[in-house]
C-alpha cells in the first residue's frame, strides 16, 4: 500500500493568458505539462513538478506560477507536513532518502549576523574608481627563506603558488554531476576571469584539456580520471577527503548516468555505477595524508600546489592544523550549506558545521600555532554574495569557492533535484537533449558577469574601510561586528560586537 | 573609569618630524622642539616624544634603559630584575624640568646596561633578543614598570603634554645627538598615560608615525604569530614589530622591508624594470600580510639614520628637504623652513617610496 503524498508545490496556469503553445509541455524534463486535445487546453500534473521554474521561465505570456500547496495535515509543531510525508516516503519505499544541492533548513546564516566597517574622520575610505583597489592574490605556502644571489638580489624560494585575479574560484563539480556544456562555461569564465574552476571528481574530458593553466584537478577517493597528463595538465591539484554537503560519506553516480563520454572521462565502464568510497582507503591517518601529497608532488616535479579539501566538522580546526604541517599548500574548507548533486537527506541536513565558524577557529588555530603561512585558507559552502567573499576574506579566508552561486548563474534555480538527472536547465544531467539547452557561449559569459559584478562590489567594500588590496583584508577581524550572536558565537567567531569600540 | 593604554584600540592623528647630520655632527634637541612647536595645532596636548640618536657617546656600549615608573615598589621590584640579568654601569633619576603644562608625570629613570655574560650565554639568545625579551618581561610582568627606550647611545623622551613642553620638560636642549625624531599627538581616545606617548621604540628602532591604518588587526594578527605581543593597540607599536621583524630577525634591508609594507600596486610593479619587478613581486608573495594600508607616514630611526616613508596612496603629507649634510623630514614644511629657512632642496616623496639617509661614516657610531 502507497499512500498517496499530496504535492508540496502546485503548477497555477492563468487561463486568460495562455495560448496553448505546449512549450512548457516540450521544455518539462518531468512530463508536468499536456495537452488535452478534447478541450484545446493545457493540463499540469503537479505531482511531477519539481519546481525548477522552466516553465515559467520559458512561458511566452507569462501564464505560468508555481505556488506552495495550502494542503496542510493537521497543524503539528513537532510533526511537520513534510517530516510526515517523509515517514511515508520512507514507508513506501523502505529507502534512503536522497536530496540534492546544500542545506535548505532553518540554521543560523552567520554571514547574515556580521556586519563590515567603514571609515570616516580619522581615516579616508578610498574610491576604486579613482584609485587602484587590489583584488589579486597569490594563494600557496608563504613559508619562503630568506635568501640571495651573488649580486644580493633575494632568490624566489617560495613553494609554488597560484595567481588569483580575484578573490573567488569556482569550486568542485565533476562531469558526470553536471554536464559537458556546464564544464565548458566554468573552464571558459575561469580562463577569462584569471582564476580557476576545479573538475571534481569526475576526471577531465579531453576537451578541456587546453583550459589547463585554469584548472584545479581533483584526487577523490574513487581516484576516477586520475594519470599523469591529468595531473601534469592541471594548474594545481585538490585532494578531496571530505564535501560539505555530505561530510563523511562518499558519492555514488548511477550507472544512468556513467555515458560513453563520461565513461571515457572517469576511465570507467560505461553504465556501471561510479561508486567513490567514504574515506581514501590509502589514508587512514594524517601521515598517510602526507604520503599522498608527496606522492602527488613527486609525480608533478614539485610544480604544483596542493589542495587538501576537507568538510567544515566539529574538529575542523585540529584536522586543519594536520594537513596544514603534511605538505599542503592550502586547505580548501566546505561547509554544510554546500552544493551536492546528490546526497542522502539525513546527511545533507545533519551533519557538519557552518563555514564561517569552522572558518574563524581554523584561522585561528593555524595563527596560535604559528604555522598560517603554511598554506592558505580556501572557503565554500556557502558563499551566496560579495558580501560573504568579504567577511569570509575578514575572518581568514584567502579565497572564497563559489559552487551554487555559479550554477545559478547558468540557469538553476534550486529545486534540488538533481539527483534524477533530468535538469531543465541543462546542468545536472547527461540527456543531450537536455545538456544542449545551456549554451557555452552564453552561460560562460553569465559566470563572467556575475563575478565581475561582485568584485566590483568587494572593492567598493574595501574601499569603505579604506583598505585597498585584499591582502590588507585578510584576517582583518577588526573590520567585522557581531549582530543578534551569543557570547559563545562572539568568541568562536572571534569578532566584537555591533557598538563595541576598537 | 578610564581604560588604560592597550586596554582599547587607539588609532591617532599626529605631527612628525625629523632630522638627521649625516655627517655626524651632533645637533642640540632643541631644534626639534622649534620644529614641532609650529605644528602645534596637529596634537591636542595627549601625548608627545622624542628620539636622539648619539646622545650617550660615553656609554655608547652600554643599553640605555628608559623606564617610567608608577610607584617606588615597582621601581625596586625592577631594579632587582636588571641587577638579575645585566651589569648596571650607572643608574639615575632623569632630569627634567618642573613646568606647570606637564602633570602628573611618574617616575623616569635611566640605567646603562650590558647583559651578564654568563645570562647571556645560557639564554642561547643573540645579544639584542636578550635585551629585547628582557625589556618586554618587565613590561608584561611588573606592574607600574614600562620600558619606553633600551638601545645603545639614543634614547626615546616622551609624555603627556603637548610634544614642546615635553622637550622642555627633558631639558633636551642639553642633550646633542646626530639625528633626532619627534612626535605630536591627536589620540581620538584620551588615556592620558605616559607610556602611550610616541615615539614608540624597540632596541635602537624608534618610529614615529602620523595616521590610521585600516590594515590593523590582518597586521596585528599575522605578526603575533612571532612571538610579538601587540599590547598597546596603537598603529605605531604594530609597524615597529613589523620593522623590527623583516629587518632583525628575516634580514631584509630597509628598502626590502619599504617595499613590503607600503608596496607599490601591482599594475605599478608591472611596468617596472625586470629586476624590480621580479623583486618587488617576490617579496609582495613572500610578506601580503604585512602590507600596511589606510593613511601613515612614518619616520624611523636607528642607529647611524633615519627613513621615512608615506603609505602607498599618499594620504598623509611628508616632506623632506636638505641643507649641505643635514637632512629633514617633517608632516608639514613650515616645520623644516622654521629650523632651516633656506634648504638646498625640498621635496614630497612619492607614496610608497622610503627616503633614507644614513651617516657617511656609520662605523662611527657602532
Amino acid at each position: 500500500m502507497n499512500i498517496y503524498i499530496q504535492p508540496e508545490y502546485e503548477v497555477v496556469r492563468d487561463r486568460d493568458r495562455c495560448i496553448a503553445c505546449r512549450v512548457c509541455e516540450r521544455q518539462c524534463a518531468n512530463l508536468v505539462h499536456s495537452f488535452d486535445a478534447e478541450t484545446g487546453k493545457m493540463q499540469a500534473d503537479s505531482s511531477l513538478c519539481v519546481n525548477c521554474h522552466r516553465c515559467v521561465c520559458v512561458c511566452p505570456t507569462h501564464a505560468l506560477k508555481i505556488v506552495k500547496s495550502d494542503d496542510t495535515y493537521k497543524i503539528n509543531g513537532n510533526w511537520s507536513n513534510q517530516t510526515i510525508n517523509e515517514v511515508y516516503r520512507q514507508a513506501n519505499s523502505g529507502g534512503v532518502l536522497l536530496s540534492s544541492m546544500g542545506n535548505p533548513k532553518d540554521y543560523p546564516v552567520f554571514w547574515d549576523k556580521m556586519l563590515i566597517n567603514a571609515s570616516q574622520v580619522t581615516n579616508p575610505p578610498i574610491d576604486p574608481l579613482r584609485e587602484p583597489m587590489e583584488t589579486q592574490l597569490w594563494l600557496g605556502k608563504r613559508t619562503a627563506k630568506i635568501e640571495r644571489d651573488e649580486k644580493g638580489r633575494l632568490k624566489n624560494t617560495l613553494a609554488p603558488q597560484l595567481k588569483l585575479k580575484v578573490p573567488i574560484m569556482f569550486s568542485a563539480m565533476s562531469y558526470g554531476s553536471i554536464s559537458y556544456n556546464a564544464h565548458e562555461s566554468l573552464a571558459r569564465a575561469a580562463e577569462e576571469l584569471g582564476t580557476y574552476y576545479n573538475t571534481g571528481e569526475g576526471g577531465l574530458h579531453k576537451d578541456f584539456y587546453k583550459y589547463g593553466k585554469n584548472t584545479i584537478v581533483q584526487v577523490a577517493s574513487g581516484r576516477f580520471g586520475v594519470y599523469k597528463d591529468y595531473l601534469d595538465t592541471a594548474a594545481a591539484i585538490e585532494i578531496k577527503m571530505g564535501q560539505g554537503a555530505k561530510p563523511g560519506i562518499g558519492g555514488h553516480l548511477p550507472g544512468a548516468k556513467i555515458s560513453a563520454d563520461v565513461s571515457e572521462t572517469r576511465m570507467i565502464p560505461q553504465g556501471v555505477d561510479a561508486i567513490s568510497p567514504a574515506p581514501h582507503h590509502d589514508i587512514y591517518s594524517i601521515e598517510d595524508l602526507r604520503q599522498l601529497v608527496y606522492s602527488l608532488k613527486e609525480a608533478t616535479d614539485y610544480k604544483k600546489p596542493v589542495i587538501v579539501k576537507i568538510a567544515a566538522v566539529h574538529n575542523c580546526a585540529a584536522i586543519a592544523s594536520g594537513i596544514a604541517r603534511s605538505g599542503a599548500d592550502i586547505i580548501a574548507i566546505d561547509g554544510y550549506r554546500g552544493g551536492t548533486g546528490a546526497a542522502p537527506t539525513r546527511i545533507r541536513d545533519n551533519v557538519g558545521i557552518p563555514i564561517e565558524l569552522a572558518l574563524a577557529q581554523v584561522d585561528q588555530r593555524l595563527r596560535e600555532e604559528g604555522i598560517r603561512d603554511e598554506v592558505s585558507i580556501v572557503v565554500g559552502g556557502s558563499v551566496r554574495s560579495s558580501a560573504d567573499v568579504v567577511k569570509a576574506i575578514a575572518l581568514g579566508a584567502d579565497a572564497c569557492y563559489i559552487g551554487t552561486a555559479a550554477l545559478l548563474a547558468l540557469g538553476c534555480h534550486l529545486c534540488r533535484t538533481c539527483q534524477t538527472g533530468k535538469c531543465n536547465w541543462g546542468i545536472a544531467t547527461q540527456r543531450p537533449d537536455l545538456v544542449k539547452r545551456l549554451n557555452p557561449d552564453l552561460g560562460y559569459k553569465r559566470l563572467v558577469n556575475l563575478v565581475t559584478a561582485w568584485n566590483h562590489e568587494i572593492q567598493e567594500m574595501m574601499g569603505g574601510m579604506g583598505i585597498n588590496s585584499v591582502e590588507a583584508l585578510r584576517g582583518n577581524r577588526l573590520m567585522l561586528r557581531g549582530i543578534g550572536l551569543t557570547d559563545t558565537e562572539l568568541s568562536v567567531l572571534g569578532i566584537k560586537y555591533a557598538g563595541e569600540s576598537m | 573609569m578610564l581604560m588604560r593604554e592597550g586596554q582599547f584600540r587607539n588609532p591617532s592623528g599626529c605631527a612628525i618630524t625629523g632630522i638627521i647630520d649625516r655627517s655626524g655632527k651632533r645637533m642640540s634637541g632643541s631644534l626639534m622642539i622649534d620644529s614641532i612647536e609650529v605644528m602645534h595645532d596637529r596634537s591636542n596636548g595627549l601625548g608627545g616624544g622624542f628620539a636622539g640618536y648619539g646622545i650617550y657617546p660615553h656609554y655608547k656600549d652600554f643599553y640605555a634603559f628608559h623606564l617610567f615608573f608608577d610607584r617606588e615598589s615597582a621601581r625596586s621590584e625592577t631594579e632587582a630584575f636588571l641587577g638579575r640579568h645585566f651589569e648596571i654601569a650607572y643608574s639615575s633619576q632623569i632630569q627634567t624640568r618642573k613646568m606647570a603644562a606637564i602633570t602628573d608625570e611618574p617616575l623616569i629613570y635611566r640605567y646603562f646596561v650590558t647583559p651578564l655574560s654568563r645570562k647571556l650565554a645560557d639564554s642561547h639568545l643573540d645579544e639584542r633578543e636578550y635585551v629585547a625579551r628582557c625589556a618586554n618581561r618587565v613590561n608584561v610582568q611588573i606592574n607600574g614598570a614600562y620600558v619606553f627606550s633600551c638601545g645603545k647611545n639614543m634614547g626615546i623622551f616622551k609624555g603627556v603634554g603637548f610634544p614642546e613642553d615635553i622637550g622642555r620638560y627633558y631639558r633636551l636642549d642639553e642633550y646633542e645627538g646626530y639625528a633626532w625624531t619627534c612626535h605630536g599627538r591627536y589620540p581620538t581616545n584620551t588615556p592620558g598615560w605616559w607610556g602611550g606617548a610616541h615615539p614608540f621604540g624597540l632596541l635602537d628602532f624608534s618610529i614615529v608615525h602620523n595616521g590610521e591604518i585600516s590594515s590593523y588587526d590582518a597586521n596585528r594578527r599575522y605578526i603575533e604569530m612571532f612571538g610579538y605581543k601587540c599590547t598597546l593597540q596603537t598603529d605605531t607599536e604594530v609597524i615597529t614589530y613589523i620593522i623590527d621583524y623583516l629587518v632583525r630577525k628575516r634580514g631584509l634591508t630597509l628598502k626590502e622591508t619599504a617595499h613590503v609594507i607600503a608596496a607599490s600596486f601591482w599594475s605599478t610593479i608591472q611596468d617596472k624594470d625586470e629586476t624590480a619587478r621580479e623583486q618587488e613581486t617576490l617579496l609582495r608573495r613572500m610578506f601580503p600580510s604585512l602590507l600596511i594600508t589606510g593613511p601613515f607616514s612614518i619616520i624611523l630611526g636607528y642607529t647611524g639614520g633615519l627613513m621615512t616613508l608615506g603609505d602607498r596612496l599618499k594620504l598623509r603629507s611628508l616632506v623632506c628637504a636638505e641643507k649641505g649634510d643635514i637632512a629633514y623630514m617633517a608632516s608639514e614644511e613650515s616645520a623644516i623652513r622654521k629650523i632651516q629657512p633656506n634648504p638646498d632642496k625640498v621635496y614630497s616623496p612619492a607614496g610608497g617610496e622610503p627616503v633614507i639617509y644614513e651617516l657617511y661614516d656609520k662605523e662611527s657610531v657602532q
